[in-house]
């Protein structure tokens, strides 16, 4: 189906919905994407028509759910190339995710001296994680630093590598500076020494489906919410012989074989690192949500993406004083500026007011804000709803912002 | 004047702006009028780190009254600091503690009160009534 952006805004329902007086414009995709109704329609049908508990319900209900609920699963698998259904572990977003491979994984397989290896561009939620793994466990985080543009430093990525790195993570497209990191070639190079390799996806999946075996990713991890799907819910994908080696992460219901008060024996993969009641709407909703953007065109998608990235900075670029944060030859549509002499927290407060979403500060990166030497960068980070229109709007608000505010 | 007559002052005064535009001129206005605080004094001690802005608060007694000075990075933050202090500061310990805040709603900027703004806004209104608590004692 060709695509057309004034009909894909019209499956979006808060996107006719006005803030402060004005029609929103919502450039805050980074942040979370907005819904189409029919992932909406998704989440109160359960709860109208198939309310009830999954798995090992006997009674139809639970039957209806446990079959839609695992169909996000299957949708899940066959999005992202997954070899496995069980492959695809049902987590409560990415940050869960990481640290259910910190945790787990870490544990089991980091041992004193061993090494840890991240890059400065990461959301604190990648960052976290390691640090606390490796103080437990004796191990050292390495860092592989960015140039003034905001891309990796591979020489610097190559001199870190040794027999000692246990875990390469990164992100595969940054929040921040929407830089689209080489991921396929850092994974081979991880391989060669033996390295495990987690990809946080979080910003990938609202711009291109994740191929987990192309890439040869180890663990992927992503949430729906970034993907016009419901929060409360991700994915973590992980190499079977991994997820089958690595010890559970929570213990509850759902992921035993057998209790006695002397032993548990816990149960298959995907169970085993799934306790508890999960968000089942959610889960069901992931099914929708994949359908949805499976009857998208995404060549035209990614045309359009780039336009708008392309249009948007030349217009940014126009104003007095700004400077753009993070000029990646490969880029996703997120542009963080910063303006001379005003604070991007003031910038957001007033754009707000004309109607503009954009989110201002650190975006959990604060290492990367040390490393450019700023406190905050106003971000304006764009999904394939967004128009040139609102582009113009954003610059309209953007310059009055400056004026008002110097 | 007490408290509670320079917050009904503040009030009446935003109660000439028409719209978000003319008030957050005047706010921007009084950022940028509000006297700094001293260097010495924009210490690591006396920052209040919020998410999106950084703001300092300092507090002395003078002839048993406490006498604020605060500054921002952030000039709307800033703005809303010196109502703070015009509301707050050259008053006994005493009075400072039992103040409650409500020009902030009335006047409109009690979003940028929320919790979650994380401006330092918050904090800093809680520290300058821990001044107060602890300067009571030595009154």
């Amino acid at each position: 189906m060709k695509f057309n952006v004034n009909d894909i805004r019209k499956d979006f329902p808060i996107l006719s919905r006005e803030v402060n007086g004005k029609t929103l414009v919502y450039l805050d995709n980074g942040a979370t994407s907005q819904k189409p109704q029919i992932v909406i329609d998704a989440i109160a049908g359960y709860y109208s028509n198939d309310n009830s508990n999954i798995h090992r319900g006997v009674h139809t209900l639970s039957q209806v759910a446990t079959t839609a609920y695992e169909e996000g699963r299957k949708k899940i698998q066959a999005w992202i190339n997954a070899e496995h259904s069980e492959e695809v572990i049902f987590t409560k977003g990415t940050t869960d995710g990481i640290n259910m491979i910190s945790n787990a994984w870490g544990r089991a397989n980091l041992q004193k001296g061993d090494e840890v290896i991240i890059t400065e561009m990461e959301h604190h939620s990648n960052i976290v994680p390691w640090q606390m793994i490796c103080e437990e466990k004796g191990a050292t985080l390495k860092v592989i630093p960015v140039n003034d543009s905001g891309e990796l430093l591979m020489e610097e990525y190559k001199k870190l590598l040794s027999n000692k790195t246990k875990m390469v993570a990164l992100v595969q497209i940054s929040n921040t500076l929407g830089t689209i990191n080489p991921v396929k070639e850092i994974i081979t190079l991880a391989h060669e020494v033996g390295a495990k390799v987690l990809v946080d996806g979080a910003q990938q999946v609202a711009h291109a489906a994740p191929n987990v075996r192309e890439i040869d990713a180890d663990f992927y991890v992503f949430g729906l919410h970034k993907m016009f799907g419901p929060t409360g819910v991700g994915i973590l994908y992980g190499k079977k012989a991994l997820l089958e080696e690595m010890p559970p992460y929570q213990g509850g219901g759902d992921m035993i074989k057998e209790v006695t008060f002397e032993k548990t024996t816990y149960n298959e993969l995907p169970h085993k690192l799934e306790a508890g009641t999960p968000n089942i709407s959610a889960g069901i909703a992931t099914a929708v949500a994949v359908d949805y953007i499976n009857s998208l065109n995404w060549d035209e998608i990614h045309v359009h993406e780039k336009e708008l990235l392309d249009y948007a900075t030349a217009q940014l670029k126009k104003i007095d004083g700004l400077k753009i944060v993070g000029e990646a030859t490969k880029k996703a549509s997120v542009i963080s500026f910063v303006v001379e002499g005003v604070h991007a927290y003031d910038i957001g407060v007033i754009v707000d007011k004309m109607g503009v979403a954009v989110r201002t500060g650190h975006h959990c990166t604060q290492p990367l804000m040390n490393r450019f030497g700023i406190q905050g960068t106003v971000r304006a980070s764009f999904a394939f709803y967004n128009t040139k229109e609102e582009v113009d709007l954003l610059i309209v608000a953007l310059k009055r912002a400056i004026n008002m505010l110097s | 004047m007490t408290i509670n007559e320079r917050q009904d002052g503040i009030i009446e005064e935003f109660e000439m702006f028409e719209d978000w535009m003319d008030k957050y001129e005047y706010l921007i206005s009084l950022g940028k009028e509000l006297p700094l605080i001293e260097e010495t004094k924009k210490t690591s001690e006396n920052i209040i780190k919020g998410c999106q802005s950084r703001v300092w608060l300092a507090a002395d007694l003078e002839n048993s009254r406490i006498q604020y000075t605060a500054d921002s990075d952030a000039i709307i933050t800033k703005g809303i600091i010196s109502l703070m202090i015009r509301i707050l500061t050259d008053t006994s310990p005493k009075e400072i503690m039992e103040t409650e805040l409500y020009f902030i709603d009335k006047v409109g900027l009690k979003e940028h009160l929320s919790p979650t703004r994380s401006n330092g806004l918050v904090s800093m209104v809680k520290q300058m009534k821990m001044y107060a608590i602890a300067y009571s004692s030595k009154v």
